[in-house]
């Protein structure tokens, strides 16, 4: 109860990006060797000297760090959960393929972004929570929706506007709901979910607080994925300040692609440090490689174990990349060849693939069959989708106001709502 | 700052309206009188102890006396001058079925969380079909003030004109102001409903409508050159559905 309350503010948590050796964590350098570092592009900012983006170890940094300069994780997932990571991951990543190959077939049409090559921030994350926990993400939702467990069908045919979609076709690409899932969307405005999921975890809490329906597992913890050029925006530091200041079960996930659309994050942002601005406000602030599932995933259990145990929000920012332009409209011009090379090389589903094998938790003849069975579900999603009818016209006026009524009185005398001619569309108004 | 259920609005106005009625029609005998600072407060706390009411925003008037060592900090909860922070928090907590009441100071500081107020609030019902809905009550007050700026000054009665969600438009010079009322209003389960427009005083050859404040003024036109005036309050629905009403009361 006295959290809420928030009389007294504790002595805030300085958590930093750990670096190999546990030296005090100094910017833009990149560490030697040591495992779990990769020494990344080096880019010249405006400011003159190189900046080198850097992964580095998980919060709790309880790796041993020895000077193994190979690049493989000693294995820290079971065969069955590197299984269920590598089909998630791969389900993201041929479900945004089949988007692209319908969009420039004209199936779906509108804004649509994909989210290729940052699939592991979503599985990481969303693939630790229960059904019960929400998550709230912008408009590149869709792996976010498969992740929570949003059928692909529904996904893909709300994507192609049928009525058969998880939003009867009304929601489109940037506005996945799903209310059986706890996805609270999908909004179009940078900065706009955040303080929503915030407000999701505010009845979290106030569920378990002053309602008393407690959970022997812990509080419903809420997960909000958000890009780098969000973390300019006032209502993100507004969502920091009271999530910390009432200890709110919310985990802050920053997915740093390091481009706001065409705007790079080291032109736009005074530091470019976003991990940084968690202990300005209190809570803890983790920097991690994004483009490694199983990194994000060590960071992501002790997260959202601190949110579950009400300990209270953590900022996670995840270095990670999008393969693909901001949206299948964007001709993805301004971002430099190396830059995506880069990156490539590091793509989070070879990376699993290479630890799998290697750690031998599957052969590839099971990693094929996985692939194989994602590839036939995307085709029936997809056939699904086109079989689906599209909304009626009566569709477009449910669901305006929460009281139908609110149409008002119609020129006969009746409410406007029950005269079928007006939800069709076609009454005298 | 406070939350509060939907119905609170429904009861306010006909707190405004009683006002209105007594004076114009002496046959009414009051059976008490509240100033509106009173009639919110007694209608935030009928509702807070109804359900899963809790309030948020900024509320140092009065107009919270007594519900903050009530129902306790958890409940009442003071926010930081964060509008469009805190309206959207309030909207995440009415996804889960918390019925926000979000308090605004003015409602000119509204417009720093009007993204919220129309982008999350308003459509999240239309673009989740009807999966999430959001039963949120904004509120604070509006309209002319005495001697404020023009930034503070502001009425946003055309801006917020749709019933979904509620915003509830006050008058901080009303709240001072005394009304009669009837013993039937003190009943827990008393409210109004939105959407129908009030005839304060029938009149038979020219109608005036107005809302807030402006319908004491109205009022006072009195046998305006002998012309006798009807006087309707729309207040509580300062939207289409009660065109209706006026047209009514317009052509007869």
């Amino acid at each position: 109860m006295s959290a809420f309350a928030a009389v007294r503010i504790p002595s805030p948590v300085l958590v930093r990006a750990r670096s190999a050796g546990e030296k005090p964590y100094a910017p833009f350098v990149s560490c030697p060797a040591a495992h779990g570092l990769h020494r990344t592009h080096v880019r010249s900012t405006r400011l003159g000297r190189p900046l080198l983006a850097v992964s580095s170890d998980v919060l709790s940094g309880q790796k041993s760090l020895g000077a193994n300069s190979s690049p493989s994780h000693h294995a820290v997932v079971s065969r069955e959960e590197a299984l269920v990571l590598y089909e998630d991951m791969v389900l993201g990543r041929v479900f945004e393929d089949m988007c692209a190959q319908m969009y420039y077939r004209g199936k779906m049409f509108g804004f649509v972004h994909l989210y290729n090559g940052q699939e592991a921030v979503s599985t990481g994350f969303i693939k630790l929570l229960e059904t019960r926990d929400s998550v709230v993400s912008t408009y590149r939702d869709h792996v976010h929706a498969l992740s929570k467990g949003v059928p692909a069908r529904a996904v893909m045919a709300e994507l192609f506007g049928k009525a058969t979609g998880c939003c009867r076709g009304q929601g489109g690409s940037m506005h996945m709901f799903s209310a059986p899932h706890n996805l609270l969307g999908g909004f179009a405005f940078i900065g706009e979910g955040i303080p929503v999921a915030t407000g999701a975890a505010f009845s979290s809490k106030y569920r378990h607080e002053v309602l008393k329906e407690s959970n022997p597992n812990g509080l419903d913890v809420t997960v909000a994925f958000f890009g780098d050029g969000t973390c300019n925006n006032g209502q993100f530091f507004e969502c920091l300040n009271m999530a910390q200041l009432w200890k709110l079960p919310i985990v802050f996930v920053v997915e740093n692609n390091l481009w706001a659309i065409g705007m790079s994050h080291l032109r736009a942002t005074s530091d470019p440090e976003i991990w940084k601005k968690g202990p300005a406000f209190g809570m803890p602030g983790v920097h991690v490689d994004g483009m490694d599932v199983l990194k994000v995933r060590e960071v992501a259990v002790e997260a959202i174990g601190r949110a579950r145990s009400g300990e209270g929000p953590t900022l996670v920012e995840c270095e990670t990349y999008r393969f693909r332009g901001h949206s299948l409209a964007d001709p993805d011009e301004l971002r430099k060849p190396d830059e995506k090379a880069h990156y490539a090389a590091r793509d989070p589903i070879i990376t699993l693939k290479k630890y799998i094998l290697e750690n031998s938790l599957a052969c590839e003849t099971e990693l094929k069959a996985i692939e194989k069975k994602i590839d036939e579900l995307i085709e029936d999603a997809v056939e699904f989708a086109d079989s689906s009818p599209p909304p009626p016209r009566s569709q477009l006026l449910e669901n305006v106001f929460a009281d139908p009524k609110g149409f008002g009185i119609g020129p006969d005398g009746k409410y406007r709502c029950e005269d079928p001619k007006f939800t069709e569309g076609t009454a005298q108004v | 700052f406070f939350f509060l259920g939907p119905s609170i609005d429904r009861k306010m106005w006909g707190i405004a309206r009683r006002k209105n009625l007594g004076q114009a029609l002496q046959k009414v005998l009051p059976a008490g009188s509240m100033t509106v600072r009173e009639a919110l407060n007694s209608a935030l706390d009928e509702e807070m102890s109804a359900d899963h009411s809790f309030l948020d925003g900024l509320e140092s008037t009065r107009i919270s006396k007594g519900l903050l060592e009530k129902y306790g900090p958890d409940r009442v909860l003071d926010t930081p001058i964060t509008e469009a922070g805190f309206a959207g928090i309030g909207v995440g907590a009415a996804y889960y079925g918390l019925r926000p009441v979000v308090k605004f100071m003015i409602f000119n500081f509204s417009m720093q969380a009007i993204d919220h107020i129309i982008n999350s609030a308003a459509k999240s019902n239309c673009m989740s079909v009807g999966q999430i809905s959001v039963p949120i009550v904004f509120r604070g007050p509006n309209g002319a003030n005495a001697g404020v700026d023009v930034q503070h000054s502001q009425c946003y009665a055309a801006w917020y004109a749709h019933p979904d969600p509620v915003v509830f438009l006050e008058n901080e010079l009303l709240y001072g102001e005394s009304f009669p009322i009837s013993a039937e209003v003190f009943d827990s389960s008393f409210c109004l409903p939105i959407g129908k427009a009030k005839i304060e005083r029938e009149g038979k050859y020219v109608t005036i409508t107005s809302f807030s404040k402006m319908v004491g003024h109205a009022l006072q036109v009195d046998t305006f050159k002998g012309i006798s005036a009807e006087v309707d309050d729309i207040v509580r629905a300062v939207k289409r559905a009660c065109y209706r009403s006026i047209l009514m009361a317009a052509t007869t």
